[in-house]
Parts: C-alpha cells; structure tokens; sequence
C-alpha cells in the first residue's frame, strides 16, 4: 500500500487554521451570545478535530478499516451523548408518583 | 530420560536468565506472567479487606472497626479487586500468553507497548496501593460526587490517579490484541477458524478501547472538581451530580464485561475439550460475544433507577438491559447442548467450567430481577445487588480465570498440577462460593443495606453464614496458591497436549519456544475440529 505524503505546504495551512479557530474560540468567550456561546464553542471545536483527523492523523487517505474505526469511535461518543440526554431532556417529562 | 529431553530444549524460561531478562523482556509470554504474578499480589490485597469485612460482619454491633475504617475497607476492597485484578484478570495474563499462539503468531503487534502496559498497571496499582497504606479512601469503588469531589478528606486524589494510570494499560491491552488479531493470523487462520477465546477477547478488546477513556475523562473531571474547584458534579458549584453517575457507569457497566467476557471465552475452550466436540454453534456464540459488548453500552441506566434519573429514561434503561440476557442465553444453552452427546471428563478445568455456568447463571438471571424498575427500586443498594454482582464477578470471572490458569498451566510451566488436590479446591470454591454469597440474597431482600457494618439482630444468623462461607472460599483459594507453585518444581512433566485438545497453541511444546512455533503454522481446519486431532493420534499411535 502507497502511502500519500501532504505537501508541507498543506501541513503549514492547517496548522494556521487551527491556530487562527484556537484565537477565534478565545474571542467568542468573551461576547456574550447567550445560549449559543456553546453551540459556538463546539463548532470551532468539531472543526479542528476534523482538520486534526482528515489532515494530521492522514485519515484522509486512510483504508477503510481506519475510517471505520474513526466512525465506531464517533458512534460510541454519540450513544454516550445521546443516552445521557435522554435523562437530562425527560427529568419531569413524566409525573412521578407522590412528588 | 523425557526429563533430560525437556530440560535441554530452549524455552521461553531458559532462553534467558535474571531480573533484568524479566524487566526488560518483549515476550508476550514473560510479560503474561509478569501480569500473573501482580495481579495475584493484588487479589490476596483485596481479599485481605474482604475479611476484615466478613469478621466485621459476624456480629451486629459495629465492634472491630469503625464506621469510617469499615468505608475505607469496602473501598479498598472494590478498588483492587476491580481495577487491579478483575480488569486485568484474563486478557493479560491468559490472553496475554495465549491469543498470539492461538492465531499462530510470534508475538503481539506491538510488544514493547505490551510491557508498557504492564509497567503502567504496576504504576497506578503503586499509586493507590500508595493511598492505601497512607490512610485510605472512604468514598465506595463508584467515587460518586459530590462526596468525592467536595466532601470526603480521605486519598481520592492518590486513587483516581491510580485507576487513571491502570486505565491507559486496559486501552493499551486492547490495543495490542485488535491489531493482533486483525494482523497477525497465521495463514488459513481465518476469522471464522478463530477460537472463541479469541473471539471473546476481541469483543473485550474493544470494549477496553472505547470505554475506558471514558473512565479517565470522568476520573480527571473529578480531579478539576476536587482541586479546582471547576463545577462539574457539584450542585453547589453548578453541577450535576447524575451526570458523574453516567459517565462512570458508561464505562463500569460495559467493564463487567471487560471481566466476565475472557472468561467465557475461557470456558468455550475448556467445555469443547472435555467434551470432545466442537462448540455447538461456533457463530452464534462468536457474535454473542461481540453482541454483548455493543449492548453492555446500551444499558448503564440501569444502576441509576433511584439517582432522579428521569422515570422515562429509566424505562428506557431497564427494556435495553433485558437485551443483554439473549446473547448471555445463547452462550449457556450453546455450552449445554455442546455438552449433549459428548464423551465428558471431569478434569479440573471442567470443574471449573461447570462453576462457572451455574454460578453465571445464577448471577445472570438475578440481573434480571434488577434490570426490572420496581424490584430495583426495592433491592437499589441492599445485599441482593452485592450478592448479584459477586455471582457475576466472583462466580463467573474467577472461575473462569482459575478454570483456564489450570487449563493452560501445563502449557505455560511445562509441568503438571496435582488433579486431586486441584478437583478438591475446585469443589471447595463453589461450597464456599455459595455459601458466602447466597445467604446475602436473603439478606438484601430482607432489607439489609449494603456498606452499612451495624445491622439488627434479625440478619446475624445469615451473616454469620456469609462469613463462614467466606472462611471456607479463602482455604479455596489458598490451596490452588500453594500446589500451582509446588508444581514447579515437583509437578509431573507435561508433554505438548496433555488434554488432546485442537488449538493451535497446543501443538507447540510445553512450555513453549521463545517464538512460540518452529515454523509458522498453516492452518487448514474449523476450530475444534476433534477428527483431525484423533487422526493424529492413531498415526501417533
């Protein structure tokens, strides 16, 4: 199997993206977007894991297998969310005898 | 004259010698028994504590410890026996030693990251042995909060770390075995010509891989609570308590089966070998394993029916945990109906293996009584749940790691244990077994709270049942101690396959070569394919 090398240039283009989203995180905490400084947040977040994955960890040109493992461990993290939030969205969605 | 033989013969014990040789190795077979070796020190740690509890427990009156020591036992109890024994019970030892032969590899993918996970393991277990010794914590192995983060003042700080440390050699582990099995087959060894054992331990793998950093986030967001303060779990500080309790249960759930799963592996090998048959329903019972693993992540709700966990939530939790109990039936009826027709032999790890199914069962079936919302709701906490879990994890865990440490023993040392004695520890675990753990079902659903050491009169009659129980289960366990290491040395030689069994790793010497084969193995036969190996015999013969 041939392994496809990035050019350093694309490295280089990155790693300023991910610098420039690390100062953009730091300059969304300090406006005040009430509920939605989160949603924010997560999004530079989940924008620089994808660059990370895709470009650093070359799963962009990764087998199959790999891909399928990054999938399984996104699908893992999502049952955790998912899971937890249907506590956290029903507390009181049903009564509760006696309460 | 077969001594001289097998005393010449390069091994993977005479192939080099000294601390350093052991320390420093890359053998996946020193390093198993590297793992044996701690892990026992740690299993007679954590039974230290189970007895001080028991004796505790022989009289109503709080009268040899105080409340404070009997929170630091019970702790301390489920910490090493959990995170330092159980969790690296099988994989590491047997799997350890075991897996790369069973596919006909020389070693794991990645040996030198098998050592780490060994030094890693000795590290955390310092760590918290460190804590232990320094006054101990008091928080229950579950480090609910807000006590841990905000209350207790005993080592959680020590602890966590520890378990955190370990953590990263449980994700190493399986690690190594995925990359292995995916790799390292040797050729004809297809997924479906794969031992169940390995089978089981893919399955455990990765439940290693995806759930244990899970554990180590919880266990630092816990730390950031503690010392900084950040408000996490902590109502006061803004948190939310139940959000620690699913994050740890996602991980701790499936670690169940991070224990239980090697150890069913470990019986499927022994029920088809001294039953003379293959495993009635190789595929199902393959893809139990991995379908036990997947829904082990689906159900961690149910430990938290009484947490304010939502009621739908909790319905939810408790219909997925029913689930789990197909995969779990399909394994036992499987073992039962491998056993019809089978020219059975009561051999030690056979023994073993029949413990192992009733006292899984008994463990399995009393999970479902759990699983259900309204007898949780009255059993939440009391003895029934303590008696449920040690049927799983005693009952089923360690005899399936006893069943295979004396399967495999004469693989791994060369030499045979004494089967009178073995058959007679056997027979003592399984009376003791029961007798401690059965009467605590009554208990808990008479009402006896768990972690409580002052109870009313009523329940002494049963506890002093337990403790004897638990008297009779520690000679159990002592006596396999003291005639495995006797057998070192005066055990009778064992010859390549003493059992006549199909696997690959035994058709290699006892013990094995440095590199576990003279030649690379060419697999052409189904796993337990008894015809081949009787053929071999009548040409032997």
């Amino acid at each position: 199997m041939s392994e496809h090398i990035d050019s350093v240039k694309t490295y280089v283009l990155v790693f300023a993206a991910l610098i420039c989203a690390t100062l953009a995180t730091t300059a969304v905490a300090f406006v005040d977007l009430g509920p939605f400084s989160v949603v924010v947040a997560l999004a530079i977040a989940v924008c620089k894991m994808l660059l990370v994955a895709l470009f650093f960890m070359h799963v962009r040109h990764s087998t199959k297998l790999t891909r399928l493992v990054l999938l399984g461990a996104l699908m893992w993290l999502g049952i955790l969310i998912l899971m937890t939030l249907t506590d956290f969205s029903t507390r009181g969605a049903l009564g509760v005898p006696g309460r | 004259m077969i001594t001289a033989a097998v005393q010449e013969r390069e091994h993977y014990l005479n192939a080099s010698y000294g601390i350093k040789s052991w320390l420093l190795t890359k053998d996946h077979k020193r390093i198993g028994l590297l793992y044996l070796a701690t892990i026992t020190l740690f299993f007679f740690l954590g039974g230290a504590f189970a007895t001080l509890i028991r004796i505790e427990l022989l009289t109503p009156q709080g009268d040899l410890v105080s409340s404070e020591t009997y929170n630091k036992l019970f702790t301390m109890h489920g910490v090493t026996m959990i995170f330092f024994f159980l969790i690296p019970s099988i994989p590491a030892t047997l799997g350890n030693f075991f897996l790369p032969m069973m596919i006909g590899a020389r070693d794991l993918a990645f040996p030198r990251l098998n050592l780490l996970s060994w030094y890693l393991l000795v590290v955390g277990g310092l760590f918290s042995l460190f804590a232990m010794l320094a006054g101990g914590v008091d928080t229950g192995w579950t480090f609910y909060t807000p006590y841990s983060t905000s209350y207790s003042n005993t080592w959680v700080i020590a602890t966590a770390v520890g378990i955190f440390i370990a953590g990263f050699s449980s994700i190493l582990t399986g690690l190594n075995f995925i990359v292995t099995i995916h790799r390292m087959r040797a050729p004809g060894m297809t997924w479906f010509r794969m031992p169940l054992f390995v089978w089981a331990h893919y399955a455990t793998s990765l439940i290693q891989v995806l759930g244990t950093p899970v554990l180590a986030v919880t266990l630092l967001l816990v730390l950031c609570e503690r010392l900084f303060h950040i408000g996490i779990f902590d109502p006061a500080l803004g948190g939310d308590p139940v959000l620690f309790q699913h994050l740890f249960w996602f991980y701790s759930h499936p670690a169940v089966y991070i224990m239980i799963l090697p150890a069913m592996g470990v019986v499927s090998e022994i029920i088809s070998t001294f039953s003379r048959k293959p495993i009635f329903g190789y595929g199902f019972v393959a893809f139990s394993s991995v379908s036990i693993a997947v829904l082990g992540f689906l159900v961690w709700g149910h430990h938290m029916f009484v947490s304010t966990q939502s009621v739908y939530a909790g319905m939810v939790f408790s219909f997925l945990s029913y689930f789990v109990a197909i995969p779990s039936a399909i394994k036992v009826f499987n073992w039962t109906a491998t056993l019809y027709k089978g020219s059975i032999s009561f051999a030690t790890p056979m023994l073993y293996a029949f413990g192992f199914i009733g006292l899984f069962t008994m463990g399995g079936l009393t999970g479902l009584f759990l699983a259900c919302l309204g007898i949780d709701v009255h059993v939440t906490d009391t003895y029934f749940v303590v008696a449920h879990f040690h049927y799983i994890m005693v009952g089923g865990a360690i005899m399936g790691f006893l069943g295979g440490l004396h399967f495999w023993w004469p693989k791994m040392t060369g030499r045979m244990y004494p089967e009178g004695w073995a058959k007679l520890s056997a027979l003592t675990i399984f009376l003791g077994f029961n007798l401690t753990f059965f009467p605590q079902f009554i208990l808990g659903y008479l009402g006896m709270p768990r972690r409580y050491h002052v109870y009313p009169e009523e329940f002494q009659v049963l506890h002093v049942l337990s403790t004897a129980g638990a008297s009779v289960l520690a000679v159990g366990y002592m006596i396999p101690m003291i005639y495995l290491i006797w057998s070192l040395r005066y055990g009778q030689i064992a010859v390549a396959n003493p059992w006549g069994a199909t696997g690959l790793e035994w058709k290699t010497a006892s013990p094995p070569p440095l590199h576990n084969f003279d030649e690379t193995p060419i697999v052409t036969h189904e796993a337990y394919d008894y015809t081949t190996v009787m053929e071999e015999v009548i040409e032997v013969g």
